[in-house]
């Protein structure tokens, strides 16, 4: 049992482009056994936050407690050493001058409760068959491949069963094919373990693969919180729908039963906040809207000119010009589809999630393709 | 392709010709047809180099571990702590980088020296002495000044090493449930033996060909090394060329047993170290009360290190005559420096000073440049050996490459002996690792494809280099000028030998002067040297930082 919560975390920092920014007023609780994620664009104040759980960063306000215990805040900071956690860093930070077994067996020589060396070992390799690593316990640590060293590490953080895991995108150094490898296992470990998690990333496909719950950080601060499937599906603002996904910006205004815009009204239903004549925008997922050669007779379908049609295999990447704006959609690859040709796009109501507009856009929006022609 | 070959052959001329040339002579005796061992049976069966090889090792070892221990404790104070003023602290430290050796050495001639001493009368006078507390004219006197002196470089190589230290290391042990104390012993310690292990070497070295320090202290104090004694054995008349062959192969043997050894462990040194290589910024510990005994020691640092050699050279200098007395102090005045700077010798040691280190840094990084391009661009079969012949002057103690170049004159009689242009050949070839060294790290970032891009464009060999490359390189080229400009008018250990009446250079009169007891003349010197070469740094390290700009 290991609940951590986070209460009105404050702590300034500087981003990578060293700006200086502040962690502010960032609270969620990290139910028992559950795998919790961080998810934002670099600087955004992620990993100022995990080492703040970790006891490296000394927050200027807020309490963080794991099981009700204060580690900080209340005028109390539990040093980094004291606390129950273990910890996986971005470039692994595996100690060069010892073997694989030192390494691992390392948390549990230098903590509070110090196992006789019988116990040491048995606990370093039953660490080590954990993440695979079996076998190697006396090779020198700088000998690994870049996925052993990432291995190690989480032997290294599991070795003394620890109340909390703590991983700072522990994936970012890996080639493609690894990662998608190791995100399985991470994942499988973590739900066979039950332990406490929480994970740093900026890539919104392993947040979404890995997590229970997801938050969504921009400039220090929660954006929103929600389980992977409601943070892709119902974005709360314009930041996380172009943060976690593709999609297709529609800039309109709130009225009774959807959005103005294209020319027209998309329905779709509109959350409480979105009261007619409110600035609002319109997110579809490209895997959601739907072309058609010929006009279906079904609400929300726009007439517009495929100026993209790029086979992809198991789609058809399209991008349709409906007046000024560019939609993105996927079509199947069997459809038969010319560039220039004349369609139209449908855009389902259920599909189309309407968000406040607060000015936010993404890059991409401002681009048109039609300018390079 | 004409430039690289002239390149690599002026470099076999500059390294190769003179080593062997070291070796012939070593081997010849006046007199005698032939090559006979009998300099080497002369010297290594006289049990006096023995006591003289007992004295040099003692007094490197003595020297590597003052700098080492003075080095590592500044940089790890400065670098890791969060100690007061450390930004100007490690400014300062640098200074005595510049400052030649010489002119530290005379320094504490006149702080701490038993009969003349300023620090012994001040302790004296403070706490009724009888007799004078410290002696510079013995081996911990020789040990303390020269170790000192180079405790800045250590300085500079530590920093290097922990800046280079990832410290998610240290926090990985933390988080690991490991206190303070015990992640300095564990992780951050280890992680630092090379660069110790390798700074020692260095250090060692450096003390072992190291001039300054037992020409004006160890012959005095009848505490011979193996430096004085060949630089004796060709002050004497009639001057014996082979003990100087015999002596300097031995003491060149030594050191490059030194520099092989630093180059494997720093070869090792690179598989264990990091594993990004990219600059981190390290966590700094807070010390809590304990900041204001690190801030005493730096202060104590820069005190004994920059400040009192000054402030000493300086009161010297406004001396009539020297008296070790604060009583002088209402008779100041500047005559000294009109003295020495009316003086032609002064002026005409400027002006050669001032040739030399010009033509040295721009030789120097202009050779180097068309051979890091060799060793690095090409696959050439000899490549290696260039690299290796460029690298070699750094194991060459400075005096033993002026013992070399005298030889190959003797045996080449070209008529440039007592000209510029042999201190010229002298500090080239002591420099080339400087060069080559900033020059391969630069060309090894710079992409290939920057160059193949240019050849398929149309450009040649040569065009291609002087428009893209030296371009590119500008930067570093710039840099590495500066240190070598800076170097070259410090130099003093081959130019002893080197120098005739005309081609006098400033360090060496300040050292003429200093033995023929000049001393508040050379005083007056030191401090005008000194001072013109922090300005001169100063305003070099100005403008190599707005070229150096591209490189960020």
């Amino acid at each position: 049992m290991a609940v951590l919560t986070v209460e009105s975390l404050r702590k300034t920092y500087t981003t990578d482009r060293g700006g200086v920014l502040a962690v502010e007023d960032v609270s969620f609780t990290v139910e028992d056994g559950r795998f919790y994620t961080l998810l934002g664009p670099s600087g955004c104040g992620k990993t100022t936050t995990l080492r703040s759980i970790a006891g490296l960063e000394r927050p200027e306000g807020g309490v963080i407690r794991l099981d009700g215990a204060v580690l900080s805040g209340e005028g109390r900071f539990v040093p980094p050493y004291e606390r129950d956690l273990g910890m996986v860093f971005q470039s692994y930070a595996i100690w060069p001058h010892m073997s694989v077994f030192e390494n691992v067996a390392f948390p549990l020589r230098v903590g509070k409760v110090r196992p006789s060396s019988g116990e040491v070992k048995r606990l370093v390799e039953e660490a080590l068959a954990l993440v695979g690593l079996e076998g190697l316990e006396d090779r020198p640590a700088p000998q690994l491949s870049g996925g052993q060293q990432q291995r190690l590490a989480l032997a290294r953080a599991l070795v003394r069963s620890p109340k909390l895991l703590l991983l700072d995108e522990p994936l970012s150094n890996l080639d493609a094919k690894l990662r998608e490898r190791m995100r399985i296992e991470l994942r499988e470990l973590q739900r066979r373990l039950r332990i406490t998690t929480v994970y740093v990333t900026h890539d919104q496909g392993e947040a979404l693969f890995l997590s229970h719950r997801v938050a969504v950080m921009h400039a220090g601060r929660i954006v929103q919180e929600a389980a992977p499937r409601d943070i892709y599906a119902q974005p709360s603002s314009p930041f996380v729908a172009d943060f976690v996904g593709l999609g297709t910006f529609l800039e309109g205004e709130a009225t009774v039963g959807g959005v103005r815009t294209l020319g027209s009204v998309v329905r779709c239903a509109l959350p409480p906040e979105l009261a007619p004549g409110a600035p609002a925008l319109i997110v579809v997922r490209p895997e959601s809207v739907r072309v058609h050669p010929v006009a279906p007779d079904v609400p929300n379908v726009f007439a517009g000119q495929l100026r993209v049609a790029a086979f992809l295999g198991d789609h058809l990447d399209c991008l349709v010009q409906v007046g000024g704006v560019l939609v993105r959609a996927r079509a199947h690859p069997g459809m038969d589809l010319r560039r220039e040709q004349q369609v139209w796009v449908e855009l389902p109501p259920q599909e189309c999630v309407a968000v406040r507009d607060d000015g936010w856009r993404p890059r991409a929006l401002t681009d048109r393709i039609g300018d390079e022609d | 392709m004409v430039v690289p070959a002239l390149a690599a052959l002026l470099l076999i001329l500059l390294t190769a010709l003179p080593l062997g040339m070291l070796a012939i002579g070593s081997l010849q005796t006046e007199g005698t047809q032939g090559l006979t061992l009998a300099n080497y049976l002369g010297v290594y069966g006289d049990p006096r180099t023995y006591r003289l090889l007992q004295n040099s090792f003692l007094y490197a070892l003595g020297t590597s571990a003052v700098a080492i221990l003075l080095g590592t404790s500044l940089a790890y104070i400065v670098e890791r702590t969060n100690v007061p003023m450390r930004r100007a602290v490690f400014a300062v430290t640098l200074v005595p980088l510049i400052v030649p050796g010489i002119v530290s050495t005379i320094a504490w001639i006149y702080l701490a020296s038993g009969k003349i001493g300023v620090l012994n009368k001040l302790f004296m006078a403070l706490f009724g002495l009888q007799t004078p507390p410290f002696d510079v004219y013995g081996m911990l006197g020789m040990i303390w000044t020269e170790g000192l002196h180079l405790s800045p470089l250590v300085f500079l190589v530590m920093v290097g090493s922990m800046r280079a230290m990832d410290p998610s290391l240290e926090e990985a042990a933390v988080t690991s449930g490991a206190r303070p104390l015990r992640t300095l012993r564990m992780i951050t310690l280890p992680m630092l033996v090379p660069a110790l292990a390798a700074s020692m070497l260095i250090m060692f070295v450096r003390g072992l060909e190291s001039f300054e320090v037992p020409a004006l202290l160890g012959i005095p104090a009848r505490i011979p090394v193996f430096t004085s004694e060949i630089y004796l054995a060709l002050r004497q008349y009639p001057q014996d060329y082979g003990v100087a062959g015999a002596l300097g192969m031995g003491l060149l043997l030594v050191s490059a047993v030194g520099v092989w050894t630093y180059g494997r462990l720093t070869r090792r040194a690179e598989r264990f170290a990091t594993i990004t290589g990219k600059g981190y910024r390290p966590r700094r510990i807070d010390l809590g009360k304990w900041r204001w005994v690190a801030l005493t020691f730096m202060v104590a640092y820069v005190l004994v290190v920059v400040v009192l050699p000054f402030l000493v050279l300086l009161f010297v200098s406004l001396l009539p005559f020297y008296i070790p007395s604060f009583d002088m102090l209402q008779r100041l005045t500047l005559k000294n420096y009109v003295t020495v700077l009316e003086h032609p010798d002064t002026l005409l040691a400027a002006r050669n000073s001032l040739i030399l280190a010009i033509a040295s840094a721009s030789i120097t990084m202009a050779l180097t440049a068309v051979i890091a391009w060799i060793v690095i661009r090409t696959r050439l079969p000899g490549r290696r050996f260039l690299d290796l012949l460029a690298f070699l002057p750094i194991g060459i103690p400075g005096l033993v490459l002026a013992v070399a170049i005298v030889f190959e004159l003797v045996n080449f009689p070209i008529p440039i002996y007592g000209t510029l242009a042999i201190l010229v050949i002298a500090y080239v070839t002591r420099y080339l690792p400087y060069g080559m060294r900033t020059n391969s790290a630069a060309m090894l970032q710079l992409h290939r494809e920057l160059e193949e891009a240019a050849a398929a464009a149309g450009a040649s060999w040569w065009i291609t280099f002087r428009r893209i490359v030296v371009p590119l390189l500008w930067p570093s080229l710039v840099a590495g000028w500066i240190y070598v400009f800076v170097v070259s008018v410090r130099e003093l250990s081959s130019s002893v030998l080197l120098v005739s009446p005309q081609s006098v250079v400033i360090s060496f009169v300040i050292f003429d002067l200093q033995v023929s007891g000049q001393s508040t003349a050379v005083a007056a010197l030191s401090v005008v040297l000194v001072v013109a070469l922090v300005v001169i740094v100063g305003l070099t390290q100005g403008v190599s930082r707005r070229v150096g700009v591209r490189e960020g």
